[in-house]
C-alpha cells in the first residue's frame, strides 16, 4: 500500500518508532520471554571495601525453586571471574579475594523466578573481613593508604594513570607574562546517566547447536560480541547478540557488566535461558557513573581580556576497577584536550591524575563524548572567574577570543582541525533571543527590589563523532560504523546499521537521509539496527557518533546505490550512462526532461530488465571512517532567580543555540536538545552520587538520586543557525550531547552571577538549596 | 526490578471485616490502601509485613469528604486528589488544598489515601502537619469500638502511632473551619519529602490573632506543633516583627537531623522562613493585615 505522505531529508517528520512506543509495543529485553527460561538476581556487597573469608551457598541451594548459585570460586574454575574493562584494567565478575565498592557482585542466583531468586540472597552467608575505605580520591594517594588493588601484581599504591597534554613550557611562559591570572578549583560530582531501563540480558545457549544467543541491553551490539568471544572463548559466530528496544542508554550501555556475563555463564552451565535483569538500586550502585574529577582551571590574560594561556589540572576517580570509556588507551581523559573550546587560544596544557576509590567503577561518557563535560564545565567556570577579575562583560570576554569564521577550518592548540562554524552569529542569535540588554536591565531592577537575579553564558564546542579509525578504537577496533541498503523491485528499501539507537530516532533520522539521496519516500525504508546476525559490524551509538559517522555512511552507501541505478536508468531510457543525471528526485537523459525514470522504477528494473554485464539487485554496503571528528558548537544563556529564604533557584529562562551542521530532522533535533538540557540543568542542581565516610551509596533509588522533572524545567527557547560541517557528506555534525555538555556551567555561571554582588566567584554542583542557602548567610544576605 | 519478599493477600469487604482480618493475622499484618509508601518498602526489602489486608474496597464506606454540623470530615479511603478536587477544602480550608498541591506527584496523588498518610507516622509525611495546625481528631474503629485520637496524640515517634494492631483509621474531622490558613513547603524537587514543612491555622477577631495553630513538617523525630509560637502570637495584633518572633520561636522548638536535605542550621533557618510566610498569607487570606 503506498502512504500518503512522502517525507525526505530535512522534513520535521514524525518519528516512525513511536507508533509502537505510544501503544506501549515497544520490545525491551525484559519482555523477552522465552520457553523454559530461568530467573536471577545478584548478591552484592554491603562493604565498600572487605576481604571475603568465605561464601556458605548451601542454605540458598536447598531453597525450593532455586538451580544454582555462582560464585567467583565458580566462575575462576573457568578463567571467567575476572573480565577485561574499555580502558584495558580488569574487573572482578564475582569478587573472589575481596570486594571493593558497595554494591560489587558476589554471588549470582538461578531460581524458577524472581522472587525466589531474591529470596534465596538473603540465605547466603558470605564472611566478610571489613578494610579501611578510601571514599575521597584526594586521599587516595596518601602515604599508608590501603592499596584496593591488590590483585594486581607489584600494585603498591592507588595511582591508575599520570597524563598530560600540551605544551607545558609555553603555558608557563604565557602565565610569567600575563597581566592578569586566574585560578579556581572546582569539582564535577559523580553523577549517573540513570536510563529509565535498568541493564539486563537473556542469555540463550543452545546445547544442540552451540550457539549463544544474548538479548541483551547494548549501545554496541557488535563491539560487544567480539568482547564476548574473545573473553568466553566462545567462537564469534556462534554468538548472536540482540539488542531489541532500549529504554535510553547515555553511556550507561556501553560497558559489559558482569550481570551479562554471569546470565552467559549460567545459560551454558544449565542449558536453559536465563534472564537477568537489574533493579533500579543495582543500576545506581554498580554500572557505571559519570564524572568525578576533581579540576583546577587557570586563564593567563592580558588586561583587555585577550587570552595568553590556560591550564588545567585533574584528579580523575575511576572507582574499584578502571572501567573508564575512552577511544583508546592514549585517552585516559577522553576528549577533555578539547578544553580549549571555542577560544583562539595560543598556549594549554592539562595534567591528570587517575586513581582508584571504593566506589562503582567507571567512568563512563554520560550524554557527553567522552570527557567533554569536564573539559567545557572548566573553561566556562574559568572564563567566568576571569571575567569578574577582570570587571569585563562575560559576553564580551568570549567574543574576543573567539576563533573567527575566517580561520576556519581551524587547528587547535591542543590538535583538533574545527570542521567550521561561526561562533559569532550563534552567540549574537542567542543574545537575539534572550534580549540581553532587557535582560540587564531587568536584573539592575531586581537588585534593586532585593531580588536575587543572575544570567550565566555557556559558549563551546563539542567534539563528537568518533573515528577516524587511526586515532580512535575500542578493545583495538577502529571506530569506523556501517550501512547497509538494499532496494526491493517495489522500490522499498531495507537499511541496516552497525549504530543502536536508545531512543535517539534511527529509523527516522536514517530513513530520511535515505530519502534525501534516493528520491523516495522515508516511509518506505525500514532500518534494522541491534542484532549481530543480521546487521553490518559497526561500534555503537554513544558519543553523539551516530549520524557523524553511521550517517556518513548511509549517505554513502546510499549514492552507491543510485550509481547503480544509474546504469539501471540508462538502460531503461536507452541511453548512456554519462547522459544521466539525478535531479534529486529522479533520473533524467540530460536535456530532455521527458525521459525520465524514477528509483521505484529503476528497482524494478534491477530485478526485471539488469542491463548486460550488471548484477541482478539493487544493494550496496560501506563502512565509513570519517576523515576527523565534528565539532558542533553551542551557544546557552540560562536565566535564574534565587529565593533568598530558602536557597531554592528557579531557572526562568533558558536560550540554547546550537549549531550541529545540516539538521536531518530539526524536529528530532529540538527533542534531543529538551532531553539534554533537561540533563544538565539536573547534573547543575540536584544530581549526584555521594557517599558517607563507610563507602556506603546514598543515592541508590529515585528518592535519592533526583533527576529533573518538568515541574523543574523551564519552556527551553531553542535557536539555530547552520553552517555546515565540512568534511561529512551531508554537512551534519552530531547534537545530543551539546546541551549536556553546555548547559550545567551556563546554570552555575548564572546562580554565580546572582550572588556575586555579595562576593561569591564560584560554587560547586550540585546547586541544592542547602549549598545556595549556605551561601546567602555566609555573605551575609538575610531571608 | 525490586521484588518484595513473600506476604499473605486478603481483601476486606468491610470496615468490620478488616478489624476481624487484622486480629486474625497479628501484629505483623498491615493494611493496603493506596500503597504509595508502604508497597516501595516492601519492594527495598525495609518491610516485610506477613499479611497485607487491602481495603481497597472500603470506598463505598471510608471515600468521602463532607461538611456536617458546621465540621469537615474526611474519610480514610479519600485520595490526596479528592482533597486537592474539594471546593469546601479550596474554600474553607486552603491549607489543606496548599499541601495537596505540594505532595509528591500526580501519580501518588491519585492513589495515595488521606487514611494511609495518617496512620503511616511518617514525620514528612505533610497532611499531619496540617491537620494539626487545623486541630482535627483522627477517627480510628477497633474490636473495642470507635474512639477519637487528639491529632496532636496520634503519633508516638517515626513511624509510629498510638493505633492498636487491630485497629483501622476510618477518618478525621475538623471541628470548625480556620479564618485563615496556609501551608508551605521547601522540597529539593517536585515528588520529593519536604526538607522542612509548615502549616498555619487562626482566626482574627477585633483585629487580633486568636486559636493560631502550627505544625511543623519533616523537622523532627514525628509531626510537630510549635505551641511556643502559637503563644506568642495568641490575641497579637499581626505585623511582620511578630511573625519573625513567632518563626524564631518554631525554629527553636524544632529538631531537626542532617540529612541529604542539609544540615540541622538550614532546616532551621527554613522553619523560621516558612512560618513567617504561612503566617503573611493566612493573614491575609483570614482578610487581616500586617
Amino acid at each position: 500500500m503506498e502512504t500518503d505522505s512522502r517525507h525526505t531529508m530535512g522534513d520535521r517528520m514524525l518519528r516512525k518508532e513511536d507508533g509502537r512506543f505510544i501503544r506501549g509495543k515497544g520490545n525491551y529485553v525484559d519482555d523477552v520471554r522465552l520457553p523454559s527460561m530461568l530467573h536471577s538476581a545478584i548478591l552484592r556487597s554491603p562493604f565498600a571495601h572487605a576481604r571475603i573469608n568465605n561464601i556458605d551457598t548451601s542454605a540458598a541451594l536447598e531453597l525450593e525453586g532455586v538451580h544454582a548459585v555462582i560464585t567467583g570460586e565458580d566462575l575462576a574454575a573457568q578463567g571467567l571471574a575476572w573480565m577485561p574493562t574499555l580502558a584495558g584494567d580488569t574487573q572482578a565478575v564475582l569478587a573472589t579475594d575481596k570486594v571493593r565498592f558497595q554494591g560489587q557482585e558476589v554471588a549470582f542466583v538461578v531460581a524458577d523466578d524472581k522472587y525466589v531468586a531474591q529470596d534465596a540472597l538473603e540465605l547466603i552467608d558470605v564472611d566478610y573481613e571489613p578494610l579501611e575505605v578510601i571514599v575521597d580520591s584526594r586521599k587516595a594517594l596518601e602515604e599508608g593508604a590501603p592499596i584496593i588493588r591488590d590483585d594486581k601484581e607489584g600494585k603498591e599504591d592507588n595511582r591508575i594513570f599520570s597524563w598530560d597534554a600540551g605544551d607545558k613550557e609555553a603555558t608557563q611562559r604565557a602565565f610569567e607574562r600575563a597581566e592578569v591570572t586566574v585560578s579556581q578549583d572546582m569539582f564535577y560530582p559523580r553523577c549517573h546517566p540513570a536510563p529509565m531501563e535498568t541493564c539486563g540480558a537473556v542469555a540463550d545457549y543452545d546445547v544442540s547447536t552451540g550457539k549463544m544467543t544474548l538479548h541483551m541491553t547494548s549501545q554496541a551490539p557488535h563491539a560487544h560480541r567480539t568482547l564476548f568471544a574473545m573473553v568466553s572463548g566462545l567462537p564469534e559466530h556462534q554468538i548472536r547478540i540482540i539488542s531489541p528496544d532500549i529504554g535510553g542508554g547515555f553511556g550507561n550501555k556501553v560497558p559489559i557488566y558482569p550481570g551479562y556475563v554471569c546470565a552467559a555463564v549460567a545459560s551454558l552451565i544449565l542449558g536453559q535461558p536465563v534472564k537477568w535483569m537489574e533493579s533500579r538500586s543495582d543500576n545506581l550502585m554498580s554500572t557505571s557513573f559519570a564524572r568525578d574529577y576533581h579540576m583546577t582551571g587557570e586563564i593567563a590574560a592580558t588586561s583587555d581580556g585577550e587570552i595568553l594561556g590556560v591550564r588545567s589540572t585533574i584528579l580523575a576517580d575511576h572507582g574499584a576497577f578502571d572501567a573508564h570509556a575512552q577511544p583508546g588507551e592514549q585517552y585516559p581523559t577522553g576528549f577533555f584536550p578539547i578544553f580549549t573550546s571555542c577560544y583562539d587560544v595560543p598556549a594549554a596544557y592539562a595534567a591528570a591524575t587517575g586513581v582508584y576509590s571504593n566506589k562503582a567503577p567507571g567512568g563512563i561518557a554520560y550524554r557527553c563524548s567522552f570527557r567533554v563535560t569536564e573539559a567545557i564545565y572548566l573553561m566556562e567556570r574559568t572564563m567566568d572567574v576571569l571575567a569578574d577579575e577582570l570587571e569585563m562583560d562575560p559576553v564580551e570576554l568570549r567574543r574576543k577570543n573567539f576563533v573567527k569564521k575566517e580561520q576556519m577550518p581551524y587547528v587547535s592548540v591542543m590538535g583538533w582541525e574545527y570542521d567550521g562554524g561561526d561562533y559569532d552569529a550563534g552567540l549574537d542569535e542567542a543574545l537575539r533571543i534572550a534580549g540581553y540588554e532587557e535582560l540587564l536591565e531587568e536584573q539592575k531592577k531586581a537588585r534593586e527590589e532585593g531580588r536575587i537575579m543572575g544570567i550565566g553564558f555557556s559558549t563551546f564546542t563539542e567534539i563528537v563523532g568518533a573515528g577516524p579509525g587511526k586515532k580512535c578504537h575500542i578493545a583495538g577496533i577502529e571506530m569506523f560504523d556501517s550501512a547497509e541498503l538494499r532496494l526491493h523491485p517495489t522500490g522499498k528499501a531495507i537499511l541496516k546499521l552497525g549504530v543502536k539507537s536508545q531512543g535517539q530516532g534511527h529509523e527516522t533520522t536514517f530513513a530520511q537521509i535515505v530519502a534525501g539521496e534516493l528520491g523516495i519516500p522515508a516511509e518506505n525504508v525500514e532500518v534494522r539496527e541491534g542484532d549481530t546476525d543480521n546487521t553490518p559490524f559497526g561500534l555503537g551509538t554513544y558519543a553523539s557518533r551516530s549520524t557523524p559517522v553511521c550517517g556518513a555512511a548511509t549517505a554513502i552507501v546510499s549514492r552507491k546505490v543510485r550509481e547503480k541505478g544509474k546504469k539501471i536508468a540508462a538502460h531503461m531510457l536507452e541511453a548512456s550512462a554519462e547522459d544521466m543525471e539525478w535531479t534529486g528526485e529522479r533520473f533524467q537523459v540530460k536535456g530532455s526532461p521527458d525521459r525520465g525514470a524514477t528509483m521505484e522504477e529503476v528497482s524494478f528494473a534491477a530485478y526485471t530488465n539488469v542491463p548486460d554485464g550488471e548484477e541482478a539487485g539493487l544493494e550496496g554496503v560501506t563502512y565509513y571512517d570519517p576523515p576527523e571528528m565534528t565539532y558542533p558548537f553551542g551557544a546557552y544563556i540560562c536565566v535564574v532567580e534565587i529565593d533568598r529564604g530558602t536557597g531554592q533557584v528557579e531557572v526562568k529562562r533558558f536560550i540554547a543555540v546550537d549549531d550541529c551542521g545540516v539538521r536531518i530532522n530539526p524536529m528530532i533535533v529540538e527533542g534531543q536538545m529538551h532531553g539534554g538540557l533537561a540533563s544538565g540543568i539536573g547534573t547543575a542542581l540536584m544530581e549526584v552520587i555521594e557517599f558517607d565516610e563507610e563507602g556506603n551509596h546514598l543515592n541508590s533509588s529515585f528518592m535519592d538520586y533526583l533527576m529533573l522533572t518538568s515541574m523543574e524545567a523551564p519552556s527551553y527557547e531553542l535557536g539555530e543557525i547552520v553552517t555546515p560541517s565540512t568534511h561529512h557528506p551531508l554537512g551534519a555534525r552530531g547534537v545530543a550531547e551539546s546541551p549536556t555538555v553546555g548547559s550545567p556551567p551556563a546554570v552555575v555561571n548564572a546562580v554565580v552571577d546572582a550572588l556575586s554582588p555579595y562576593g561569591v566567584r564560584h560554587l560547586d554542583m550540585p546547586l541544592t538549596p542547602a549549598r545556595v542557602w549556605a551561601a546567602l548567610r555566609e555573605n551575609g544576605v538575610d531571608a | 526490578m525490586q521484588v518484595p519478599a513473600r506476604f499473605d493477600y486478603e481483601v476486606a469487604a468491610s470496615v468490620e471485616e478488616a478489624i476481624r482480618l487484622l486480629e486474625r493475622h497479628g501484629p505483623e499484618a498491615r493494611l493496603l490502601a493506596g500503597g504509595h509508601s508502604l508497597i516501595p518498602m516492601m519492594k527495598l526489602r525495609l518491610a516485610f509485613p506477613e499479611t497485607l489486608i487491602d481495603i481497597h474496597e472500603l470506598d463505598g464506606e471510608l471515600r468521602y469528604i463532607r461538611e456536617e454540623d458546621g465540621a469537615l470530615e474526611i474519610g480514610a479511603l479519600a485520595r490526596h486528589q479528592d482533597v486537592l478536587d474539594s471546593e469546601v477544602v479550596r474554600e474553607r480550608y486552603p491549607i489543606l488544598w496548599d499541601a495537596e498541591t505540594m505532595i509528591a506527584d500526580p501519580l501518588v496523588r491519585n492513589m495515595g489515601t488521606v487514611g494511609g498518610s495518617l496512620a503511616h507516622g511518617d514525620p514528612a509525611e505533610d497532611l499531619p502537619a496540617a491537620f494539626m495546625a487545623l486541630g482535627c481528631e483522627v477517627v480510628a474503629r477497633g474490636p473495642g469500638g470507635e474512639r477519637t485520637i487528639p491529632i496532636d496524640e496520634l503519633q508516638t515517634g517515626p513511624f509510629e502511632t498510638v493505633l492498636d494492631p487491630a485497629e483501622i483509621i476510618v477518618g478525621a474531622r475538623i471541628l470548625r473551619a480556620p479564618q485563615g490558613s496556609a501551608y508551605t513547603k521547601v522540597k529539593r524537587r517536585t515528588g520529593d519529602y519536604a526538607s522542612a514543612a509548615i502549616g498555619v491555622a487562626l482566626n482574627i477577631s477585633d483585629g487580633e490573632i486568636r486559636d493560631a495553630g502550627i505544625g511543623m513538617c519533616a523537622v523532627g523525630g514525628q509531626t510537630l506543633r510549635a505551641r511556643g509560637a502559637e503563644e506568642i502570637l495568641e490575641g497579637q495584633r499581626p505585623n511582620m516583627e511578630l511573625y519573625k518572633r513567632a518563626g524564631e520561636r518554631a525554629a527553636e522548638e524544632s529538631e531537626p537531623s542532617e540529612d541529604a536535605r542539609g544540615p540541622v542550621e538550614y532546616k532551621r533557618d527554613l522553619v523560621k522562613v516558612l512560618v513567617v510566610r504561612a503566617l503573611e498569607k493566612a493573614v491575609e487570606r483570614a482578610g487581616g493585615g500586617a
